[in-house]
């Protein structure tokens, strides 16, 4: 493997492939904050160019993290298809790249390829993509998945509507999900975060959000994001979830800190598959973004791209409903900024079709973070370009129980009407029949919330 | 829990401050129903997103409270307020068009909408322009923003550190800057705060409390005093002893850990300033956790947030967390290993 280049009459030596990955990013103040990343801008692009003549090879053989040590490892290691690994695996990153790129290469060959790549060499790939070439390249994937419905079709941006409430009380919930619901929110999925994590209340949330979307016979499906062991344990008390929600983490030490392993999550998709409500196969939903891991100081000296990525290598094996990445949660220490934050979401939205995965973004910010809510409408922008499968909606984009800003219910409207793209179809069809779309878009009537009453 | 253990120490601590002025807001502020009281407490890590250790977050909800849910330059000191004014003063000597308030007020909204809005602080009934929000909306939107970062740090007063009768100690940061980005120098003490603590501290306590100014100095400035006061109190009732109660400038929540190891705490209650949200910028937190020590895991951290006005009244809160500590100390274990504990 060689890790050295002489650049511009310098010479940069990489003391590793974890140190060439690392230094190869684009400027993430995590990265910074783990003490990894690029000391120069010139250091980082010599990082990109040793990258580019590494072969796929050379990083399957060099593991970052072994897989004696870790879960993850192993879970990535054994979904790999050895016959398609074989057929790539002597291609530079540089070729792989452009293979990517190539205009020979749709929808079929990505998903196939998908099969013969770890989770490290889709990151070490999108460490040479420029922004636009991941725009560009997700948007040849087509990923369908289907829980009651499905979604992901070509053509299609759906949005998960995001009723959170400060207390979890009902009625404030359901007026929240009945303004999504005007707008023509909530096709992917209505889930709220719990303020509660308790059975009981967990309980009660699922049981509102299933009774409301059966009266009114919505084609869609519901969640609540508590704690996975808690969701089971409503479940297994007989309360309707379509699917199991996890955060998910690129290491098995940090999935141990959020109290999780790849055991928990097959006792889960045993018991929502006997006892869930959700048609399926697909019955799960993951969030996750970039940063978790070394925030959870396990992030083993490896850079937060190529940790993200593992996540999805993690997500893939449970063959998810919808991924999600939070990406503008975590805050400023790992995401500094505005063009931290539309990189990172470009890179994780990328990632996630490179793994086949029906990927969706969080596209939000904190109110400590240099972003404001502009930022965020130019990713939702670059992201719905790229094909994004669903992005998260709360009213007005201020989530009251999360304290941070995602993007609106009019903002997923008006993405959809600038685009010419639809929800998805049988959920189009539900919209029309309550009026709330006609002509393929909102119609006079929608955005009101009374629509609900009888 | 128990709840008549807390409504008597609210009670206790109500009396005790006699006609404090501070103690006025209570009364108008709606006592939670027995429903929401169990909804005070959740664990750090489980809500989705919330899994980053550093971040304090929290809800907030302003519906038992009288007052509009959206309230201009809620975070801003009336000198802020006054310098608003005399800007505009200066310029009405140049024009003659009279200055008055910006109109925030909505059109008519329907019975539906209002009906809705009494549930939930959230945005909704805003109408639209196209698919896009309305002006007013947009801008009243922007302009709690705008208040919730300028709110963002701060420092707690020198006034308040004595009233509490708490020293001071500081982590490895040495500036705002320096405290969002290297969450790592905020999880340690600074070497002259470590020997500090050494000399001034109470060694092996059933309880330390902590307190820091986080991200808000002004959740620690509005809430801490009647937070620490009912905590105290609940904590006297219930026969646990507390150590030596101490300030941290910038500090982070996994700083506990650090400090639970070098005074060797049973339990750590680690009170402070969550990151503002649009709706309030005084939210504070309190951080709980069994045996706290270098390596401890996120899931074995509670936490009860949203405490304020608005939210979870100090008073209340204090005198819940004596019997959450009470609970702890019981099971020998907090968050995910209690749960597990308790069955």
């Amino acid at each position: 493997m060689k890790l050295s280049v002489i650049f511009g009459g310098e010479k940069y030596n990489f003391n590793s492939l974890k140190d060439v990955m690392a230094k190869a990013n684009e400027e993430k103040s995590g990265d910074q904050l783990a003490g990894i990343a690029a000391e120069s801008v010139q250091q980082r692009i010599a990082a990109k160019a040793v990258l580019s003549e590494l072969l796929v090879k050379d990083i399957r053989e060099n593991p970052l993290v072994p897989q004696e040590n870790d879960e993850v490892s192993r879970i990535i290691e054994g979904d790999i298809n050895e016959q398609i690994y074989g057929e790539i695996k002597n291609w530079s990153i540089e070729q792989l790249r452009e293979y990517i790129l190539s205009n020979e290469t749709g929808d079929r060959e990505l998903k196939r390829l998908s099969k013969g790549m770890n989770s490290e060499i889709i990151a070490a790939v999108t460490k040479l993509m420029s922004n636009l070439d991941l725009v560009h390249a997700a948007n040849k994937v087509e990923i369908l998945s289907t829980c009651n419905i499905t979604i992901g079709q070509k053509g299609t941006l759906s949005s998960r509507l995001q009723p959170n409430h400060p207390t979890d009380n009902i009625d404030g919930i359901i007026a929240s999900l009945k303004e999504g619901l005007s707008y023509g929110i909530g096709d992917a999925v209505i889930g709220i975060n719990p303020v509660d994590d308790s059975v009981e209340s967990v309980k009660k949330v699922l049981h509102a959000t299933k009774d409301f979307i059966n009266d009114w016979s919505i084609p869609t499906q519901n969640c609540v994001l508590a704690h996975i062991t808690t969701q089971m344990k409503a479940i297994k008390q007989g309360a309707p979830a379509d699917m199991i929600f996890q955060s998910i983490a690129g290491t098995e030490i940090a999935n141990r800190s959020f109290g999780i392993s790849a055991d928990l999550i097959k006792e889960a998709e045993e018991l929502v598959k006997k006892h869930g409500t959700g048609t399926g196969p697909n019955l799960f939903y993951f969030e996750t973004g970039q940063g978790s891991e070394l925030s959870a100081e396990a992030h083993m000296g490896i850079d937060q791209v190529t940790l993200e990525s593992r996540n999805y290598g993690f997500a893939r094996h449970f063959n998810p409903y919808i991924v999600n990445t939070v990406v503008g949660f975590i805050g400023p220490e790992y995401l500094y900024n505005n063009k931290q934050v539309i990189r990172a979401g470009l890179e994780d939205h990328f990632m996630g079709k490179m793994h086949g995965l029906p990927m969706g973004v969080d596209i939000c910010y904190t109110n400590h973070i240099k972003a404001d809510q502009n930022d965020i409408e130019d990713l939702s922008v670059l992201l719905t370009a790229a094909g994004v499968n669903f992005i998260i909606a709360a009213a007005m984009g201020d989530d009251v129980m999360l304290n941070y800003q995602s993007m609106s219910f009019h903002d997923v409207a008006t993405l959809l009407q600038t685009f010419g793209k639809k929800p998805a179809p049988e959920y189009l069809a539900w919209l029309e029949k309550m009026g709330i779309y006609e002509n393929g878009r909102l119609s006079a009537r929608a955005g009101d919330l009374s629509i609900f009453e009888r | 829990m128990n709840e008549q253990l807390v409504s008597m120490i609210t009670q206790l601590v109500m009396e005790k401050m006699g006609n404090n002025a501070s103690d006025k807001s209570y009364h108008d502020t709606a006592v939670p129903t027995e429903n929401q009281k169990e909804t005070l407490i959740k664990f750090h890590n489980t809500v989705a997103n919330a899994n980053y250790a550093d971040e304090v977050v929290s809800p907030s909800t302003i519906e038992q409270s009288n007052e509009p849910l959206i309230k201009l330059y809620h975070s801003e000191s009336s000198n802020h307020e006054q310098s608003y004014y005399s800007a505009s003063n200066d310029e009405s000597t140049y024009t003659s068009v009279p200055i008055t308030e910006f109109k925030f007020e909505e059109d008519e909204v329907s019975e539906s909408v209002q009906a809705a809005k009494k549930h939930t602080p959230a945005r909704i009934g805003v109408g639209r322009a196209g698919t896009r929000p309305k002006t007013k909306t947009w801008l009243k939107f922007r302009l709690d923003h705008a208040a919730a970062v300028d709110a963002v740090y701060g420092e707690v007063t020198e006034e308040l550190l004595q009233k509490l009768n708490v020293f001071q100690v500081t982590t490895k940061v040495t500036d705002k800057e320096e405290y969002i980005t290297r969450p790592d120098l905020g999880r340690r003490l600074s070497d002259e705060s470590k020997a500090l603590l050494q000399s001034k501290c109470q060694k092996n306590p059933k309880v330390q409390i902590i307190i820091s100014n986080g991200l808000s100095a002004s959740a620690i400035e509005e809430n801490v005093q009647d937070v620490y006061l009912a905590l105290q109190q609940s904590l006297s009732n219930l026969k646990i002893e507390i150590g030596t109660t101490f300030y941290i400038d910038k500090g982070r929540v996994a700083l506990m850990d650090e400090i639970g190891e070098l005074l060797q705490a049973e339990v750590i209650v680690y009170l402070i300033g969550e990151r503002p949200g649009l709706v309030s910028a005084e939210s504070m937190s309190a951080y709980i956790c069994y045996q706290p020590r270098i390596g401890t895991v996120e899931a074995d951290r509670m936490v009860v947030s949203n405490i304020h006005k608005g939210g979870i009244p100090p008073l209340e809160a204090g005198a819940y967390l004596g019997t959450v500590v009470q609970k702890i100390l019981h099971y020998k274990a907090s968050g995910v290993g209690l749960v597990a504990k308790e069955g």
